[in-house]
């Protein structure tokens, strides 16, 4: 008796856990300026920050951007820190710069027909990319983070796009990607540094290289986990300090083959459903792995805890 | 069922082997190798193993075999270029490598200041050595050498206390092309984006224990 009320108020609890609400269900993309328009914006450099209390949340929100796993372990469930996907602090230009996101927030998003938030697009980076537990929206780490970004993005016009926002498109290769050549790509070009199985490298208890598929890796339902959003990462930062140096093809073809390796479930995930969560979340989404067989195995069933 | 001396061979094997690796590598830091040519590490490295800062000769005690290997092997196949050290990596055997390297990756070494990301820059050297300058495609040292310059794994060496003049020798031999033994060219490209004095700068900053400016 005591045993069975035992589970049945555990499996409340995973029920409830899995129920939570999701802040930004919708992590489709927003619209990116092609890369033909060459960025123009230049933040503020660290050197104005002023002495007072906005300039000490400033330099709380930047420690956090860079240092999110160590300083925010709450929040953040897997290796990874906000500096991995936004190179240069969020500052450079084609790496999702935090001064192109901020002025484009609130965004309306025509397909679940809602407005979000810049806190809620913040909370949706913990949830997915960070595989963690969102601090809420008035948290010290939101604000911080949402404060640093504001600026960044300091003397920007609001609500217009500006050249170098988010990663551009790169073409999808008329004859597709290729998971095998995407292998190749990454043993010569990715593997010194991310390890030979995507594993990254640490100092310590820190990740210095940050790993690409696992447990420690951004989950299904971060919008890294797209080949397409990958493909644009990859091409315009990767390998580090040699943007462009990938052809098309070959950023196309290793952004497959990272993106066809598991990774922490999407938190989204419905009645414990991969097919479902495909049909709900990812059929639409751009391109991506997700819920597909390849070589007769089931991609998207999680790396678990 | 394992019968008793089985264990007991594999247990002496698993302990006499390390240890016989250890003391040759040992034997060639301080003595050198078997060919007379190989000369001892020590006496152009010190015999605590972190360079001598004067001449310019690098510290080795503390970085990883597989980076060591491969510098001895690239200086034997000339991919690296060094009169004193491609005479002497030819000279070893390859189990001297392997037991000279394994006894260097062990020994103490300062260890790099703890440092970690959340840290700001207060001056340009050290904005460089942290962030880089992307308007130049140079990312920041930690980036790939790790907090501090600590080094990681095998491929990215430390750059903390290490001498500064090793430092610039070698970043000016990445900018002239002389050095080019680097995977992916990964050096070249940054060094070229340098300037002679950041060099000089950046290689201070490090073999002074990346602390300068810094809290």
């Amino acid at each position: 008796m005591m045993k069975t009320l035992l589970i049945a108020s555990l499996a409340l609890a995973f029920g409830q856990a899995h129920a939570a609400p999701i802040a930004m269900e919708d992590q489709s993309q927003l619209k990116v300026p092609p890369a033909s328009k060459t960025p123009f914006f230049v933040p503020p450099s660290e050197k104005e920050l002023p002495d007072n209390a906005y300039g000490k949340m400033i330099r709380d929100g930047y420690a956090l951007f860079v240092d999110t796993k160590r300083l925010a372990p709450k929040y953040v469930g897997n290796g990874l820190n906000c500096s991995n996907c936004h190179i240069d602090q969020g500052r450079l230009a084609h790496s999702a710069p935090l001064w192109g996101a901020y002025p484009m927030y609130p965004a309306y998003r025509k397909k679940n027909d809602k407005v979000n938030t810049f806190a809620e697009r913040l909370q949706g980076c913990f949830q997915f990319s960070m595989n963690g537990t969102p601090p809420a929206a008035d948290s010290p780490e939101i604000t911080a983070l949402s404060v640093y970004a504001y600026w960044l993005a300091s003397k920007a016009p609001i609500g217009v796009e500006p050249a170098g926002r988010g990663y551009p498109d790169v073409n999808p290769p008329a004859g597709g990607y290729d998971l095998k050549r995407g292998a190749e790509v990454f043993q010569a070009q990715c593997a010194l540094c991310h390890g030979g199985n995507g594993e990254g490298q640490k100092v310590g208890a820190d990740y210095v290289m940050p790993p690409l598929w696992g447990k420690d890796s951004y989950n299904w339902g971060a919008g890294m986990h797209r080949i397409n959003t990958a493909a644009s990462f990859i091409k315009y930062n990767m390998p580090l300090g040699k943007p462009g140096s990938l052809s098309d093809q070959q950023a196309w073809d290793v952004a497959a083959f990272v993106n066809s390796h598991e990774r922490p479930q999407d938190p989204r995930l419905v009645d414990g459903s991969v097919e479902k969560t495909r049909v709900k979340f990812h059929a639409n989404d751009g391109v991506n792995l997700y819920g597909q067989t390849v070589g007769g195995v089931l991609i998207g069933q999680g790396t678990g805890k | 069922m394992i019968p008793l001396n089985r264990v007991l061979m594999s247990s002496l094997l698993l302990f006499s082997l390390p240890s016989a690796h250890a003391a040759e590598g040992q034997k060639v830091f301080s003595q050198g190798g078997q060919n007379p040519a190989a000369m001892a590490c020590m006496s152009c490295h010190g015999p605590d193993g972190l360079g001598m800062a004067a001449a310019g000769f690098p510290r080795l005690a503390g970085l990883s075999a597989g980076y060591l290997s491969k510098q001895l092997a690239d200086f034997r196949s000339g991919s690296r270029k060094n009169p004193i050290m491609e005479p002497l990596a030819k000279a070893l055997s390859d189990d001297e490598v392997s037991a000279v390297t394994a006894w260097l990756a062990a020994m103490p070494a300062p260890a790099a200041p703890d440092l970690h990301r959340q840290q700001m820059a207060s001056d340009p050297t050290q904005a460089l050595a942290l962030y880089g300058d992307w308007s130049r495609q140079i990312p920041g040292c930690v980036q790939c050498h790790g907090p501090g310059g600590s080094g990681v794994g095998e491929h990215f060496p430390p750059l903390a206390h290490q001498p500064a003049a090793y430092l610039v020798a070698q970043l000016n031999a990445w900018r002239d092309g002389s050095r080019s033994n680097d995977p992916n060219q990964m050096m070249a490209g940054v060094a070229k984006a340098m300037s002679e004095d950041e060099v000089k700068a950046v290689a201070a900053y490090f073999a002074n224990g990346a602390t300068q400016g810094g809290k």
